[in-house]
């Protein structure tokens, strides 16, 4: 799927740029993107060896489990697979908690050890994604957050008479966006289950 | 300064503080354990630094070249027709690929609107209720080694397609 997505997205861009587009930003696409992608994993860097730490003595300390005792209600009825691997359950807790506080930088390690913990009890074949995968994904991708900090930051700086007036509309709209993204992958996970 | 960006501002340290806290209650050895955790994050960017160069790469491409700029016009006459602003659709339509792009529309948004405004309000909680679908799915598949996604792909433009009409509608009201 990612191979059919990236040849594409090259290849479309590549072909049109030539034909319709300017050759010479295109050439500067090439070296941009390549130093912006590593100025930014410099940056993740930093930030990630800091949480990934911090979150290993969450874990010892226990501060884990117990967000994890405390979701897994719900956890487990979403990804119904991993209701044995108590690893698993910990970091999609935290990744869900960080996400919903607004912590970026400190979900995106703790969904990537969940990913890890979610493959070793995938039973499909190498190379294919798990039920369980896809929903922490989709649900990743519908957003959690509750007070978009950035967003905010950014319309104080652009003269914002109420810079925050947007956190109302953004729960609504993204606790619905959420609740449509469980609903498919209840479906989804329903169905496979099914056959 | 509002009093939302007051309280986020004491969440980090606070979190921080509570898990430290919690480590020494619990007689962790905080140090030893937090470099051994700190020590993983060298192999997780390594092992994403290649999947982002190739990324953010095509994204930059496909931006560069003006193909982006090309779909967005193709599809604006049809939003234009059910009412939906056709200026929030490029950021819609970019977010999905690259953050950092997303930003720098919103911010031209900003400025050539304000942000106050009917399109400034939308398009601050469509970028604020959505995720960068694409990154997302390759920094996360590809650490795991998944090539085969499955539904991740509808699944995530559903909730995207939701999140957007929802936002629309809100901002209508």
């Amino acid at each position: 799927m990612l191979n059919i997505i990236w040849g594409s997205m090259l290849v479309v861009a590549i072909v049109y740029g030539i034909f319709l587009g300017d050759i010479e930003s295109l050439n500067e696409a090439f070296l941009d993107s390549s130093s912006e992608a590593v100025s930014l994993c410099i940056t993740m860097l930093g930030i990630m060896s800091f949480w990934m730490g911090i979150m290993e003595i969450a874990r010892k300390g226990g501060v884990l489990v117990h967000l994890a005792k405390f979701m897994k209600p719900l956890l487990v009825k979403i990804f119904p697979g991993i209701r044995d691997n108590d690893k698993a359950l910990e970091y999609i807790a935290a990744n869900f908690a960080a996400n919903i506080m607004g912590l970026g930088w400190a979900a995106t390690p703790l969904g990537l050890k969940a990913m890890k913990e979610l493959k070793k009890c995938n039973n499909r074949e190498d190379g294919v994604a798990s039920d369980e995968m896809c929903s922490f994904l989709v649900i990743n991708i519908s957003s959690l957050q509750l007070v978009p900090v950035t967003i905010i930051a950014y319309r104080n700086q652009y003269g914002s008479v109420n810079p925050t007036a947007i956190i109302g509309p953004a729960i609504i709209v993204s606790g619905i966006s959420t609740i449509v993204a469980i609903i498919f992958c209840l479906i989804m996970t329903g169905r496979g289950a099914g056959k | 300064m509002s009093v939302f960006q007051y309280i986020s501002g004491y969440i980090m340290p606070l979190m921080i503080l509570y898990i430290v806290v919690s480590g020494i209650v619990h007689k962790v050895k905080i140090y030893d354990e937090f470099v051994s955790g700190a020590k993983e994050a060298l192999g997780v960017v390594r092992n994403i630094c290649p999947v982002l160069v190739g990324l953010l790469v095509a994204t930059g491409l496909l931006r560069k070249s003006g193909f982006l700029e090309m779909l967005v016009s193709l599809v604006a006459p049809l939003f234009e027709y059910i009412g939906f602003p056709e200026e929030v659709l490029p950021l819609i339509v970019i977010k999905m690929f690259s953050s950092s792009a997303a930003t720098g529309l919103l911010v031209d948004l900003y400025k050539e609107f304000g942000t106050d405004s009917y399109i400034g309000m939308m398009s601050s909680i469509c970028l604020a209720s959505s995720e960068t679908i694409f990154y997302t799915m390759t920094i996360y598949y590809s650490y795991v080694g998944i090539s085969k996604t499955r539904w991740t792909l509808p699944g995530a433009l559903l909730s995207t397609l939701t999140g957007t009409v929802a936002a629309w509608l809100v901002c209508g009201m």
